[in-house]
């Protein structure tokens, strides 16, 4: 079949999904919508439509992620008048009014409604539902990456066709190899996976040089907790990766790509699986692609479990059948990577964005963004924010915009502190620097990274201490231990921080942290070693005041670090609920009914379970 | 005997596991994955028996089995309550949750309780950040979970 027959068939079955002769209903069941009990509302209308015999047939279909994960799950109605509508934070005991009122009447649902997927259709009966464009966490979205996500049925590789999939890989073929890398470099796109290098050079490196076989790798090891961007794009748009994957062979030469891919993500893994079986079947993958020639296969390679793999040479070590031990560079691995052979290695975003690019053009991209830093980048917003989720923003909009307007601001009003970028590899922006721009530069300037996107938002009731120990813990666990600067300097570090939260270190402990930190920075092997400072470099630049109430005071201002607090019953304001004596796992609240209650020090673990169970405030930190 | 049971099975199923992959080096971590799959671990037997089909030591399988976090050299409880200690999760309690889930069933992360009914893990971050903090048992996630909703979890599955 040529390109242009595969593109008329998948136009016919996008047409047929999109069009309002069946009602149907779209069922958000990315990780993120089965996590907040999307599969049960879905078998909720499975049986409730089944029941009905009055309704027409109904189509149920999954779908991936819009992003929206507090209003998690997700479910677009079409009702037979034609009425698309999201409902938010739907539960199985709303099915039956959904089913009876929007499906069998015809009528939205306006209480639960969070948006109307197109702005122009139908009139309000009255009542006002708000346009997807118009939500307040949307409008400032430009969605390239995830331009699908939530959209399409990711299991139908029609669906990604008819939106312009893989006429991205037919105009790399019209252009040849090297037009395809300038047209690359024209756009400008850097490597999203943190780094931020010029995609186009590195894969000029990679066509230049000489060796066979060579490679390609999709990075899929999202290790940075706290991100979720690459889970979301796999899950709900795997085409537009593999797309990607595919492009970036044939402009290097290579005729094998590998997806390495996390084993913590069964979801995406079952995607990136059906998904390269519809390439074959299309004839997109194998001997001589589209008549072209050009042969490509594609092999997952499931992860283990170690952070450290995300960082190329560890990754390829692990492909090899090896512990994932990152080794110095030169060589790179663009002439001496996986096997010895020359290899190109990019991450989930940036195959997403090179097959949107070749579709659409590089000079199209490169008019999106800031001077050096091009395009658009996704984030994952998490931590204190009131609309968690999975946004796609153009580069150099304010951090006042994401946190703000985008993500709604801090939860419960609780008042911004700083947000942590890059991971464990980054660093803490504090509030004043509220109104940065977001790109690679200014980033790097405040002393934190880009990195793979993750923006967990900290309120002032997080202790900063606690922020940098526990990277510091996570970084110290993931550590591969093969060289000295970096195995014993988490160890050490994390062993200061733990004795600052203890409150048992004295000042001369903040400049060993600065020593170790600079000599982990200069002489680690690899980027775990080389980042794994920042956490507390940045925020004892930025918060030294309370790290000093640490040390000298014996205080946690925020009442986080249990050693330094204790935990009391407010008399006035406890009503004597019982709440707090239910949760404390050891008893050590006492009190009869509508009588104030008392904490016991000596049995109190310190838990928080109390002061989470309080509906009064009435449990006090000290 | 339970145990010699679990053994044959091993056995049966190891010869089937091994078939399907070739003997290079880069099959060693997709056949421990593989094997972990259907025996829930990977037995002193199981290392043997892949050292030798791939042609290296155990000493060598060991160490690279020993590095990632994905394997295990006992077999698991009935069921596994993996806790995310993700940032995200941190930020919003996620250590008040393992904690309390500790003391409901008595063990530390990467125990299983003595009846076997249940083993305990901590991970590094399930890509789940927007629902914190989570927990996934037996292959279901749980998201927006606190301290007394996970313990009922617990009671439920006993």
């Amino acid at each position: 079949m040529s390109f242009a027959e595969i593109q008329q068939k998948a136009g016919r079955s996008w047409d047929r999904f999109q069009s309002g002769e069946t009602p149907r209903v779209l069922v958000g069941a990315a990780t993120c919508g089965r996590a907040a009990g999307a599969m049960e509302v879905m078998r909720a209308f499975q049986q409730g439509c089944a029941a009905d015999t009055t309704l027409t047939p109904i189509e149920i279909h999954e779908v991936g992620c819009l992003g929206m994960c507090y209003a998690e799950p997700l479910i677009e109605i079409r009702g037979p008048a034609g009425d698309r509508v999201l409902y938010e934070s739907v539960t199985p005991a709303m099915v039956p009014d959904l089913i009876q009122i929007h499906l069998g009447q015809g009528r939205p649902v306006a209480e639960h409604a969070l948006c109307r997927m197109l702005p122009q259709e139908h009139s309000d009966n009255g009542e006002h539902i708000p346009g997807f464009t118009d939500l307040p966490m949307i409008r400032h979205q430009l969605r390239i990456v995830v331009r699908n996500c939530g959209f399409i049925d990711p299991t139908d590789i029609d669906h990604y066709i008819a939106r312009g999939g893989y006429s991205g890989i037919v105009r790399a073929m019209e252009l040849g190899p090297e037009a395809t890398i300038e047209e690359i470099k024209l756009s400008g796109l850097r490597g999203r996976g943190g780094a931020g290098f010029p995609t186009g050079l590195k894969w000029s490196f990679a066509r230049k040089a000489s060796g066979n076989p060579k490679y390609v790798i999709c990075n899929a090891d999202e290790g940075d907790p706290g991100a979720f961007m690459d889970r979301s794009v796999l899950e709900s748009d795997p085409h537009a990766v593999l797309e990607g994957l595919l492009i970036a062979g044939y402009a290097i030469g290579a005729n094998h790509g590998y997806v390495y891919c996390r084993a913590e993500y069964p979801l995406a893994l079952e995607r990136l699986r059906t998904g390269i079986a519809q390439m074959r079947a299309n004839g997109l993958l194998g001997e001589d692609i589209l008549g072209s020639g050009f042969g490509f296969d594609v092999t997952i390679k499931m992860g283990a479990g170690a952070f450290v793999c995300g960082e190329e040479t560890s990754l390829m070590q692990s492909i090899e059948g090896r512990r994932g031990m990152p080794r110095p560079r030169p060589p790179f691995p663009a002439h001496a990577g996986l096997f010895g052979k020359p290899t190109n290695i990019n991450n989930v975003e940036t195959l997403a964005a090179v097959s949107a690019i070749l579709e659409k053009s590089g000079a199209w991209y490169a008019g999106i963004g800031t001077e050096k830093s091009k395009g658009t980048k996704t984030f994952s917003l998490a931590g204190k924010i009131t609309r968690t989720g999975l946004i796609e923003v153009p580069m150099g909009i304010s951090l006042r915009t994401i946190i703000e307007d985008i993500g709604g601001g801090v939860l419960d009003g609780k008042g911004f502190k700083a947000v942590q970028t890059g991971g464990p590899s980054g660093g803490c922006v504090p509030a004043k620097h509220y109104d940065l721009p977001v790109d690679y530069e200014h980033l790097a300037q405040v002393g934190s990274i880009m990195g793979s996107g993750g923006m967990i938002v900290i309120d002032k009731e997080s202790c900063m201490v606690d922020v940098a120990k526990y990277f510091l813990g996570f970084t110290e666990n993931e550590s591969c231990g093969k060289c000295v600067p970096c195995r014993m300097g988490t160890q050490h570090l994390l062993r200061l921080l733990t004795a600052i939260a203890d409150g048992q270190a004295d000042e001369n402990d903040l400049e060993t942290i600065r020593m170790i930190g600079d000599t982990m920075k200069k002489a680690s092997l690899c980027g775990l070693g080389q980042t794994a400072p920042n956490p507390a470099l940045t925020t004892l630049d930025a918060f030294m005041d309370e790290y000093l109430v640490h040390i000298r005071d014996h205080r946690c201002p925020a009442g986080v670090c249990k050693a330094l607090i204790s935990f009391a019953i407010d008399p006035k304001s406890c009503t004597g609920c019982m709440a707090c004596a239910k949760v404390c796992p050891v008893e050590a609240i006492t009190g009869s009914k509508k009588q104030p209650h008392v904490v016991d020090q000596q049995t109190c673990i310190r838990c928080g379970a109390c002061r989470q169970a309080c509906k009064f405030g009435a449990v006090l930190v000290e | 005997m339970a145990t010699t049971q679990r053994t044959e099975i091993a056995t049966i199923d190891m010869a089937e596991i091994l078939k399907n992959h070739g003997h290079s080096r880069d099959n060693l971590i997709p056949l421990l994955q593989d094997i972990q799959e259907h025996l829930n671990y990977l037995s002193p037997e199981a290392i043997s028996r892949v050292a030798d089909h791939l042609g290296l030591s155990e000493n060598d399988v060991y160490g690279v089995a020993t590095f990632y976090a994905q394997f295990r050299f006992h077999p698991p409880g009935r069921h596994r309550i993996k806790v995310c200690q993700g940032t995200a999760c941190h930020v919003r309690g996620g250590g008040m949750v393992l904690d309390a889930i500790s003391r409901k069933i008595g063990i530390v992360p990467g125990e299983t309780s003595p009846d076997g009914n249940f083993s305990l893990e901590r991970v590094a971050c399930f890509g789940s950040c927007a629902l914190p903090p989570v927990v996934v048992v037996d292959d279901t996630v749980y998201g927006r979970m606190t301290a007394r909703k996970t313990e009922k979890l617990i009671e439920d599955l006993e």
